[in-house]
C-alpha cells in the first residue's frame, strides 16, 4: 500500500512540475535565501577546516601580541585576545560548537516533537486532549530558569546542552505536527491504509510522518538559529561551554569585558554570530516561501 | 467574564504546583549543598546547620513543609544570606527589576506599534524597507551584544549616560533601552503585518467609501483590529523581557531580583532559587491571564452576547 499512497500523492500534484523541483526553482530565485546559503556554507566549511588548515592553534599564545588589534601581515585578521590567542581561529572553533549545538539540539527537538505531535494528532480523542494539555502546561514554565538550574545542577557538559535545549524547543514542533496530522488523517490514502488493516503506529510512521516533512523542515531551519542564540546566551552567563573551548557566547562574554580597550574582541565574534543567525533566518524564510503553494 | 477569570486562575494552580515540584526536586538532586565551601566546616557545626534548616529530613517531609510555608505566603529563610528571609531579599530587588521590566514593556509597546503603523501606511516605500531591515537586525542581534555596544557608544565614547549601577533615572536609560529594543522590533513587524491586512479588509474600504477622512479611518477602524495580534504577543513579550533581564541586570550591575537567581543556583541556595522561580512563573501566568481577558473584551468575535 506504499505504492497506493505514492500514487494518490502523484495524482495530487500536476504532472511535469514536481513539487520538489518547483520549490527548488523558487528557492534559487530568492536572492536573500541564496546569500544566506552562501554565507552559511562559507562559515561551515571554514569551521570544518580550521583544525587542519589553520596557521595557529586554538590555544596557541603569542606572547608579544597580547590584546593586539586586527592585522593582516601576521595572519591575525580578528586580532588577538587578552591572553594573546588568535581570535580568528578561536571564532572558527566557536563556530564548530555553535553549529554543532544548533544542529544536534534541533534534531533532538525534531525527534521528540514530531513523534509526540504525530501520535497525539493521529490517535485523537482523549489521548490527544491529555497530551496537548501537557504541552500547554509546559508552555507556561519559565524555561530559561529550568535550563539554568539544569546547567548549574548537573555540571556544564555539551551533551547536557544538547538535551536541555532540544527538550525545551520541541513544544512548538509538537503543536505544528499535530495540526498537520489532524488534516492528513482524513485523506484517502490514510483511509486506504486503515482499510487494509495496517497497525496504527505503522500508519503514523510510514504514511503520516513522511508527509509532514514540508512544515517540519521549515520550522527546523528556524529552530537552529534560536538554539544557537540560546547556547550563546548560556555561555555568556558562564553556564555553557567552558574555557579553553570556545563558543561564540564565551568569546562575546570575554569581549564585553574588554569593550573599552579592545572593541574587536566583541565585534568580531558578535558579527559572525549575527551573520549566521541572519543567514539561517533568510534560508528558513526562503524554504517556507518556496514550499508555500499559495504563491503559485 | 469574572467566572472565566476564576476558572482560568483555578486552572493555573496545577501548573504552578508542577513548577514548584520540578524546581524543588531538581535543586535537591544537585550534587553539593548550601553549606559546602572552601573551608570545611567541623562536622558538629554542619550537622547543626543541617538540622536548623531541616535538611536531614526525608525529601517528602521537606517538600511538604515547604508547601506549607508557601501557603502561608513565606518563602523561608535564605541559606546563604543569613539573617535574611527570601521574601525580604526579593522585596529588596523587586523595585529595580519592576522598573526595568515595566519600563521596557511600555516603551516597546508604544514605539513598536507606532513604527509598525507608520511602516504599514507607507508600505513598500524606502522608509518601510529601511525600518523593517533595522527591525530584522534588532531581532537577530542578541541583547548581550547590544548592551556592551550601547555602553561603548553612549557611555565611553560620548560620555552621555552612566554605564552601570542604579542610582538615578539616567542609570535606567541604557538597561531599559537594551531590554526594549528586540521587543520593539518584533512588535513593529507584527503591527505592520496586521495593519496591512486590516487596511485591505472590506470594512476599511467601506469606511473610505463613505467619505471618512484618512485619519478617522485609522483611528476608528484600523487601529483596534490591527492591534489584536500585538496584544496576544504581549504574553510572550513578558517572558522575553524577563529572560533578557537576566543578562541586563548582570551587565549593568543592577540590584534586581534575577541576579539572586544565578548566584543562588550556584550556591545551592535552595529557597532563594525557588522564590525567584515561583515569583516569575506567577508573574508570567498572571500576565497571560490579563492579556487573555483583555483580548476577549476587545475582540468582538469572542464577545459573548
Amino acid at each position: 500500500m506504499t505504492e497506493l499512497a505514492a500514487q494518490s500523492l502523484d495524482t495530487a500534484a500536476p504532472r511535469g512540475r514536481s513539487l520538489g523541483r518547483d520549490a527548488l526553482r523558487r528557492f534559487a530565485a530568492n536572492r536573500a535565501a541564496m546569500a544566506g546559503v552562501a554565507v552559511l556554507i562559507a562559515i561551515a566549511l571554514s569551521a570544518l577546516a580550521v583544525p587542519v588548515l589553520s596557521v595557529h592553534g586554538r590555544d596557541e599564545i603569542f606572547w608579544d601580541l597580547i590584546g593586539a588589534p586586527p592585522e593582516l601581515s601576521g595572519w591575525h585578521p580578528f586580532g588577538t585576545d587578552s591572553n594573546g590567542r588568535d581570535l580568528f581561529v578561536r571564532t572558527l572553533h566557536g563556530a564548530r560548537i555553535s553549529l554543532l549545538v544548533g544542529i544536534v539540539a534541533t534534531l533532538v527537538s525534531l525527534v521528540i516533537g514530531v513523534s509526540y505531535g504525530a501520535v497525539a494528532g493521529y490517535l485523537g480523542g482523549r489521548v490527544d486532549a491529555v497530551m496537548m494539555r501537557l504541552v500547554d502546561i509546559l508552555y507556561a514554565l519559565p524555561f530559561l530558569f529550568f535550563v539554568i538550574i539544569l546547567m548549574v545542577v548537573f555540571g556544564r557538559s555539551i551533551l547536557l546542552i544538547f538535551v536541555a535545549l532540544g527538550a525545551v524547543e520541541w513544544l512548538d514542533m509538537a503543536r505544528i505536527v499535530r495540526g498537520q496530522t489532524l488534516s492528513l488523517k482524513r485523506r484517502e490514502f490514510i483511509e486506504a491504509a486503515r482499510a487494509l488493516g495496517v497497525p496504527r503506529l505503522t500508519i503514523v510512521r510510514r504514511h503520516i510522518v513522511p508527509n509532514l516533512l514540508g512544515p517540519v523542515v521549515v520550522y527546523a531551519t528556524l529552530t537552529v538559529p534560536r538554539i544557537i542564540l540560546f547556547e550563546s546566551f548560556l555561555s555568556f552567563l558562564g553556564l555553557g561551554v567552558q574555557e579553553p573551548m570556545a563558543s561564540w557566547g564565551v568569546l562575546i562574554s570575554e569581549g564585553a569585558k574588554a569593550i573599552d580597550t579592545a572593541p574587536w574582541l566583541l565585534l568580531c565574534p558578535a558579527g559572525c554570530l549575527a551573520a549566521t543567525l541572519l543567514a539561517l533566518n533568510f534560508i528558513g524564510d526562503g524554504i517556507r516561501d518556496a514550499l508555500d503553494p499559495r504563491d503559485r | 467574564m469574572l467566572a472565566l477569570a476564576v476558572r482560568r486562575l483555578a486552572g493555573a494552580l496545577p501548573t504552578l504546583l508542577a513548577i514548584v515540584a520540578v524546581a524543588f526536586f531538581l535543586m535537591r538532586l544537585a550534587p553539593g549543598g548550601p553549606f559546602d565551601q572552601e573551608r570545611v566546616l567541623p562536622a558538629a557545626i554542619e550537622a547543626n546547620l543541617r538540622q536548623t534548616y531541616h535538611l536531614g529530613d526525608p525529601l517528602m517531609t521537606q517538600s511538604a513543609r515547604y508547601l506549607g510555608d508557601l501557603l502561608r505566603g513565606a518563602f523561608g529563610p535564605s541559606f546563604k544570606y543569613q539573617d535574611f528571609t527570601v521574601t525580604e531579599l526579593i522585596w529588596g530587588g523587586l523595585p529595580a527589576s519592576l522598573t526595568l521590566g515595566l519600563g521596557a514593556m511600555v516603551i516597546a509597546a508604544l514605539a513598536g506599534v507606532w513604527i509598525g503603523l507608520v511602516a504599514a501606511l507607507k508600505r513598500n516605500s524606502r522608509l518601510d524597507h529601511a525600518v523593517m531591515a533595522i527591525a530584522m537586525t534588532g531581532i537577530i542581534v542578541p541583547n548581550f551584544v547590544v548592551a556592551p555596544l550601547l555602553t561603548l557608544i553612549f557611555g565611553i565614547y560620548l560620555h552621555l549616560l552612566p554605564v552601570g549601577g542604579w542610582r538615578s533615572a539616567a542609570h535606567a536609560v541604557l538597561p531599559i533601552v537594551t531590554l526594549a529594543l528586540p521587543q520593539i522590533a518584533i512588535i513593529a513587524r507584527l503591527t505592520r503585518a496586521s495593519a496591512i491586512e486590516t487596511l485591505g479588509s472590506p470594512f476599511v474600504r467601506t469606511a473610505r467609501a463613505k467619505g471618512l477622512s484618512e485619519r478617522r479611518v485609522m483611528t476608528h477602524h484600523v487601529i483596534k483590529p490591527a492591534l489584536l495580534p500585538v496584544l496576544s504577543y504581549l504574553g510572550p513579550a513578558t517572558a522575553g523581557v524577563l529572560t533578557g533581564s537576566v543578562v541586563v541586570e548582570q551587565i549593568f550591575g543592577i540590584p534586581g531580583v534575577v541576579r539572586y537567581f544565578i548566584q543562588g543556583a550556584l550556591n545551592r541556595d535552595y529557597t532563594l532559587v525557588m522564590g525567584v522561580v515561583i515569583l516569575y512563573a506567577t508573574l508570567i501566568i498572571l500576565f497571560n491571564l490579563a492579556v487573555d481577558l483583555l483580548y476577549r473584551v476587545l475582540d468582538p468575535k469572542l464577545r459573548t452576547p
